[in-house]
């Protein structure tokens, strides 16, 4: 808990553990109890959440009032730089009608915050700013402040008002009672109510509204804690040593190979799991770096040159039918022309700017410990199996640590920082070096993506097929598997088995999380069509077969690959029917919020309508626009592609995004700026590389990420605000559609096509001299 | 060993080939100066020797014994930030903010000596810092706001 979480806490005058039991705590009396069902639904499968998480149907596990009127919020989830802290903040403050600042968030602690599984998936704003979870406690807070002011003042709730933590009525407002004086310090002891009423947006006067970070001016001047920051008393620095290659097995650890390296306390051995302590890090670091272990040699690797082929001809598979109209290949047989591509994505990694970092503390059977793992409930249970001990003598404690886009070394240094403290009996502090965080992460996903069309003669498509192809191994701990991240294989934990299954099952609900169903589809299952396009005759199959490398979700994970073939393929279209890109992608998408985030980024862009490519010379530098969209978010980017090179600059980038209501417009926009620059470092320069054995993309020279000291394109985002629709994800959005939209800029300028990513200058090359 | 590290002097009994990020980081317990690489690759690290940008990760703590080092924490405090890191602040040029240590120390240092410069050679000054999030848009608009200040 960071001091000033810890302050809010004592404002509110009462331990938050003793207050979440029911026994001894004050409860505020209501004469009508607030309409509640127990099993109120708070998200779905987080209703229940883990043994001894606070229940999320429970109003006093989301919010608290102290005696002086401060307002705590506690959430499940957290705060990994994307600013979702501080729209949860402005939430909490507008429903509950007090200034931003009177009001402090508690998050992702399991000693006192609740179960909302894991933070990912662009999932944080959906979850807590609809009708559920934190939204609609606070709503069910505010209309029980209401009645019992309506008690205390004689007069009916809707003669009533809220402004400033303060309730009065409307007609006089001399007399009125603050939060304070109603509930401070108190249990509301109410459950969630489902009906409660949110304010409506129209009403709005935090949420809506650009606020600042409260944690930027600390990170500005090098107050911030971050994990890495983490300094317990008495703390011991713990270094890893990982096998030199993929599946090389422990033989014999020399001990006796570091015995002068001063500050040594330990050296652990678990399975294939070695370890050292130190005093200082400095010396865990020489003495990691001088140990001698023995080790068996790894199992090998297909080679990287032939990936793609090995993936797609890889058995078994386990196979996922998202729809199927069963006409496809009567309709492709009939069609005037048949258009078929394959596009390559490479394994890419999160490359986190900080290499990942813990510090535990485990004392006999309790252990306490502080992570950045994105699922502190997740992190409970599987280092209690890492551990050894029971769950619930396990406190993780959310820390930030840099950004990870996804899974990162998060969840297995912690399990390293723990390992190595249960083994020395003190805290121990575990960063990862840049090579063991590189070369040991679950990479994003690699894929091969076929895409198959029918034309009509008119040009229209009458017929579509995406299949795709992608290699798993592991993935988040979840529950009940630490093996699915490195440290806990290698103590002894399987990753969750690969269960084979083939022909896929026929889709009973459309489930397009994937993006494997593109934006033209009519997306048909269960007799409705639920996609956002127009053609009927559609497959879309994808296979997972096992991948000899970690893998698990990094930012938009599998919808960024299925989206960089289909919005690519959708361009090869439009140029094969000699149609405007724009123009063709309209002819076929039936959704309304779609084609305005398409029309309004064009717009915006004043996009230049004609079919590609564009007349060009064949030498020299030429310049291209290229678009892209996806449910809800177009992009549209214009392109210099330097012939002689083979190097792209991307000049300018228009995104427009539809996430819904905006909670905060300048945390949106900081998100789809920042997604669409990594989206492009992703697109044009990042891919994990390995030899027969080993990974050897293992630091920023040997994996290439864009630094700052690149000519940054001009970014310009339009939001789409829609007060009235379900609050969606934002993180995930321009990152999506950005590759496509380069490869359609390259193909404009250049008249070449790359299909597989990174568009390095080699491959542009190569696909320049493949021009006829 | 004595440093001097954003005007006051420690004491510190390390081993002298210790980068001197880890003293820093551990023995004075600073959190501007972060690791990223341990290679001199990223910038996360950098602290300000005598006006130069330095990266500590690869600086072993004996060769900077007795020079003024500047961290983060040395350029202003959340109350009274330094016009650099307010520029930074009111930009919002942040999304995890674990680089912009090595943003601002760096631009600090460069934008020291040439309070002219134009945006390009300000680019070309970061071309060897990372920011993984991508914040490159508000990070530029910070210090070109900053770089306008000090050239009036």
């Amino acid at each position: 808990m960071t001091s000033d979480a810890r302050a809010a806490l004592d404002r509110a005058g009462f331990s938050r553990r003793d207050f979440l039991k029911t026994s001894g705590a004050l409860i505020v009396g209501f004469s009508m109890a607030g309409a509640i069902s127990e099993n109120a639904d708070a998200q779905g499968n987080f209703a229940g959440g883990a043994p001894g998480s606070p229940p999320a149907n429970q109003v006093d596990s989301w919010v608290a009032i102290g005696s002086d009127g401060a307002i705590t919020g506690y959430s499940g989830k957290e705060e990994l730089g994307q600013g979702i802290s501080t729209a949860q903040t402005q939430l909490v403050a507008e429903e509950l009608s007090v200034p931003f600042d009177r009001v402090k968030l508690i998050y992702c602690d399991t000693a006192y915050t609740p179960d909302q599984g894991v933070t990912s998936g662009s999932q944080s704003h959906p979850a807590n700013f609809n009708h559920n979870n934190l939204a609609q406690a606070c709503a069910t807070a505010r209309e029980a402040l209401f009645r019992l002011a309506a008690e205390r003042l004689g007069a009916p709730v809707s003669d009533l008002s809220a402004s400033n933590g303060v309730i009065s009525v409307k007609a006089r407002p001399s007399s009125s009672i603050t939060y304070g004086e109603l509930v401070g310090g108190r249990k509301f002891n109410l459950a969630v109510d489902p009906k409660a009423k949110r304010k409506p947006a129209s009403e709005w006067t935090v949420l809506g509204k650009p606020a600042k970070r409260p944690d930027i001016p600390a990170v500005m001047t090098g107050q911030f804690e971050f994990v890495h920051n983490v300094r317990l008393p008495g703390m011991l620095h713990g270094r890893v040593v990982r096998p030199p290659a993929v599946g090389a097995t422990v033989m014999s650890v020399d001990e006796s190979s570091v015995k002068d390296v001063p500050g040594l306390v330990k050296v652990v051995v678990k399975k294939n799991f070695v370890g050292v302590v130190a005093q200082k890090q400095w010396q865990a670091a020489q003495a990691a770096e001088k140990l001698k272990v023995n080790w068996a040699p790894g199992t090998g690797l297909p080679k990287q040159s032939e990936f793609h082929d090995h993936v797609r001809n890889q058995k078994p598979t386990r196979d996922v039918l998202l729809v199927d109209s069963k006409d496809v290949e009567q309709k492709l047989g009939d069609a005037a022309t048949v258009v078929k591509a394959t596009y390559l994505h490479p394994y890419q990694m999160h490359g986190s700017m900080g290499t990942s970092c813990a510090v535990a503390d485990v004392q006999g059977d309790k252990a306490t410990i502080y992570s950045p793992t994105q699922g502190v409930w997740h992190q409970r249970s599987t280092a209690a199996m890492v551990l050894g001990l029971k769950p619930e003598n396990v406190h993780v404690i959310f820390r930030r640590g840099s950004g990870c886009y996804g899974l990162n070394g998060a969840d297995t240094v912690t399990y390293d920082a723990a390992l190595l403290s249960q083994a020395a009996g003190k805290p121990v502090r575990v960063q990862l070096t840049r090579k063991d965080e590189m070369a040991w992460e679950n990479y994003g996903n690699a894929y091969v993506i076929d895409e198959r069309a029918g034309l009509d003669a008119q040009g229209n498509i009458v017929a579509w097929e995406h299949e795709s192809w992608s290699p798993t191994l592991g993935n988040r701990p979840g529950m009940t598997t630490p093996g699915n991240v490195v440290t806990g294989m290698l103590v002894g934990f399987q990753p969750e088995p690969f269960t084979p299954r083939t022909p896929a099952p026929e889709p009973r609900a459309y489930n397009n999380n994937s993006n494997g169903v593109p934006s033209y589809f009519a997306g048909r299952v269960g007799g409705e069509n639920k996609g956002t396009g127009t053609i009927q005759s559609e497959r879309s199959l994808l296979h997972n077969v096992v991948s000899p490398f970690w893998t698990g979700p990094l930012r938009s994970p599998a919808r960024l690959q299925n989206t960089f073939a289909q919005e690519c393929f959708m361009d090869e279209l439009a140029a094969r029917a000699k149609a405007d890109p724009v123009a063709y992608r309209l002819r076929h998408l039936s959704d309304s919020r779609l084609r305005e985030a398409l029309e309004s980024a064009t717009k915006t862009a004043k996009w230049d309508a004609r079919p590609s490519p564009k007349p060009n010379s064949k030498t020299g530098v030429a310049t291209g626009r290229g678009v892209a969209c996806v449910a809800y978010t177009a992009i549209v980017i214009e392109a210099d592609v330097n012939q002689d090179t083979g190097k792209v600059h991307v000049k300018r980038i228009v995104c427009s995004i539809d996430a819904g209501p905006i909670s905060n417009p300048d945390g949106l926009k900081n998100q789809a700026e920042g997604g669409a620059l990594q989206g492009m470092s992703r697109a044009l320069g990042e891919e994990v590389t390995w030899d027969d054995q080993k990974v050897t993309s293992v630091d920023w020279a040997t994996f290439h990420s864009l630094p700052l000291g690149f000519e940054i394109p001009k970014v310009e985002c339009v939001l789409l605000n829609r007060p009235d629709e379900e609050a969606t994800g934002a993180g995930e959005t321009a990152i999506t559609v950005i590759a496509a939209a380069i490869g359609n800029a390259i193909f404009d300028a250049t008249g070449a096509r790359i299909r597989q990513i990174p568009f390095t200058p080699e491959r542009v090359k190569a696909a320049l001299s493949a021009r006829t | 060993m004595t440093l001097k590290v954003n005007g006051r002097t420690h004491n510190v009994d390390v081993d002298p080939a210790t980068p001197l990020l880890y003293v820093l980081s551990d023995d004075l317990e600073l959190r501007g100066p972060k690791f990223g690489c341990g290679l001199g690759q990223c910038g996360a690290c950098t602290v300000i020797v005598k006006g130069q940008a330095i990266r500590s990760c690869v600086t072993p703590v004996k060769s900077v014994e007795g020079a003024e080092i500047t961290t983060l924490e040395g350029l202003g405090t959340p109350e009274k930030p330094h016009p650099l890191q307010q520029a930074f602040i009111d930009e919002q040029a942040a999304q995890c903010g674990f680089c912009v240590n090595g943003v601002i120390l760096t631009a600090k240092a460069f934008l020291d000596k040439n309070p002219k410069a134009s945006e390009q050679q300000i680019q070309q000054a970061l071309s060897g810092v990372m920011c993984r999030c991508f914040t490159h848009v508000r990070m530029f608009r910070a210090i070109e706001r900053y770089a306008k200040a000090v050239a009036r």
